[in-house]
């Protein structure tokens, strides 16, 4: 409960700056209709108009507020929580290809990990294909690879869960390559005296003691493997997920849209990366590791 | 060589090629070793006392000479499981409890379910742990995380135990109650040891040979019979014997360092 002082504090300031810069820049098409009206502007009105714009250069936090309530809580209240028009449902596509890309970066990631650090000439190549694939733009190869999908057939939720893996798969070798190399020398001579085989040493040792290393690593692969999806969902024309929000917000200029759709995609990254926190929590306390 | 051998080593060397040069980390060591034996290995560090034990365990090649362990070579033996091996750190698996880090090994050798349970308690009553099974290893001290560690290497039944300075991180209370518990251990299981320090009271207490070792090369430079009985108090430490092989021992390791101290 101590630590409630200063995070009230900094949301605070985070509200305070964000009312005065929706002022200064939305003041401009205030004075601007003022103008073509005819009328000139006090301060407190100029302060209210800036705030209630139908498509402000900045929404205020209010305004992103309702929109968000109304298409989450209100939806919800009517009954309509998984209507086209709420953001749960969109939310809900984003999620469902950010867990399948998660899952599959996953396991290519720890896949590639064990190759690495048991096979010589992998140890040797894959690394830097590895690391020059996540030097490739997102935003360039992703419409490739749901063209690419698309020809051979692949559609709807597959493609995006694979640009979801492109960027998660990274984190996860990385670390996992380090953690399954964390035991020292002396545990794995250890073994050597026990004659245990290499697969003994694997299930008993390696991996046991890489946990730690996969679970920070996991936490970075959840939130690379939302970005994906939401950029996975801009060149499939717009039509569901958050991402989809996001470009239909901006074809359209509806500011309040894009910055609740925004909005909604922080929260759905910190619950996802918390979740990931609170198992680590639970399995390193339960292996001693914590 | 009789049948009783344990460990024979022949004018054995090894050698490390460093960018400095080549390391004799060991040169014409040879050594007998008869079961039931309890042989201190000391000297300073960097006299090959850790190489040559690992050695013995398979976990170093020698470059030049030859070692039989039981009478084949270390890597049979190995395979044969023939040591328990104890490192400096009690290196227990934070994830598993003091019962479950004994069954470690048991596992990787197959032992069934109910024989793994048996020898977990049979080992850990006889390190004097009886009731600590479920514990995991940070609840317990430095000096109790040793001894599980030494159970864990009793526990597959080896008549070998190898030891590199498994006290070494320990106060020296908590050792000399070790030291004691080690003899009466050795003297129940009837085991061959080979133990090694850097502490002479240490050495010449638990010993009944004592090789004296010295650096570059790495090499032998006296091999001590103990006259001490097999019952050893604590207090024997303060008879004539103890202190005169005591003697013994610091002028072989002043020898060993000739002019370069």
């Amino acid at each position: 409960m101590r630590n409630i002082v200063p995070v009230l504090t900094v949301v605070a300031a985070i509200f305070a700056i964000w009312y005065a810069a929706a002022v200064a820049l939305n003041a401009p098409w205030a004075y601007n209709k003022a103008e073509r009206a005819g009328v000139s502007l006090t301060t407190s009105e100029l302060i209210s108009d800036t705030w209630s714009q139908q498509k402000p250069k900045l929404p205020a936090p209010h305004q992103v507020g309702a929109e968000l309530w109304n298409t989450t809580g209100e939806m919800v209240a009517k009954g309509r929580g998984f209507s086209k028009r709420s953001l749960i449902y969109h939310s809900w596509v984003t999620f469902s290809a950010t867990g399948l890309g998660f899952l599959l970066g996953t396991a290519l990631g720890i896949a590639l990990a064990i190759g690495i650090v048991y096979n010589r000439t992998m140890d040797m190549s894959v690394m830097p294909w590895v690391i020059a694939s996540q030097t490739i733009p997102i935003l360039a190869i992703a419409p490739m690879i749901i063209v690419v999908l698309n020809a051979v057939g692949i559609s709807g939720l597959l493609p995006k869960a694979m640009i979801s893996m492109y960027l998660s798969f990274f984190p996860v070798v990385v670390g996992m390559v380090k953690g399954l190399r964390s035991p020292g020398p002396m545990q794995l001579d250890q073994m050597r005296t026990w004659n245990a085989t290499p697969t003994q040493t694997f299930w008993k040792l390696r991996l046991p003691s890489s946990m730690p290393y996969l679970f920070t690593s996991l936490k970075i692969g959840m939130a690379a493997s939302l970005v994906g999806a939401i950029v996975g969902e801009l060149p499939t024309g717009a039509v569901a997920g958050l991402g989809a929000r996001l470009l239909a917000g901006s074809y359209y200029g509806q500011t309040i849209q894009i910055w609740s759709a925004l909005i909604m995609a922080a929260t759905l990254a910190a619950c996802l990366v918390g979740l990931i926190g609170l198992v680590q929590r639970i399995v390193l306390k339960r292996m001693g590791m914590a | 060589m009789t049948t009783n051998t344990v460990i024979s080593a022949n004018d054995l060397s090894l050698t490390f090629e460093t960018n400095d040069g080549p390391v004799h980390a060991l040169k014409g060591v040879s050594l007998n070793i008869e079961k039931g034996d309890f042989v201190s290995f000391i000297g300073p560090s960097g006299c090959g006392k850790t190489t040559f034990l690992r050695c013995m365990a398979d976990l170093e090649h020698p470059t030049g000479g030859t070692i039989t362990v039981n009478g084949v070579s270390p890597q049979e033996a190995r395979r044969a499981r023939a040591y328990g091996y104890v490192f400096q750190a009690a290196g227990l698996y934070p994830w598993r409890s003091i019962g479950g880090n004994i069954r470690l090994p048991l596992e990787i050798m197959g032992y069934s379910k109910a024989e793994q349970d048996r020898r977990i308690k049979d080992v850990l009553a006889l390190v004097d742990l009886a009731g600590f099974e479920q514990k995991f290893p940070w609840q317990l001290s430095g000096g109790m995380q040793q001894r599980a560690s030494i159970a864990r290497a009793l526990a597959f039944d080896a008549d070998l135990l190898l030891m590199d300075e498994p006290f070494g991180a320990l106060d020296e209370i908590v050792r000399d109650h070790l030291n004691e518990q080690l003899l009466q251990l050795w003297d129940s299981t009837h085991k061959t040891i080979c133990f090694v320090t850097h502490s002479i009271p240490e050495a010449v207490y638990l010993s009944t040979k004592i090789v004296v070792m010295s650096p570059r090369p790495g090499r032998i430079t006296d091999v001590i019979e103990s006259p001490l009985p097999h019952e050893r108090p604590l207090d024997i430490r303060d008879t004539p014997e103890f202190i005169e092989i005591s003697h013994r021992v610091r002028d072989g390791l002043r020898a060993g360092h000739g002019d370069d101290v």
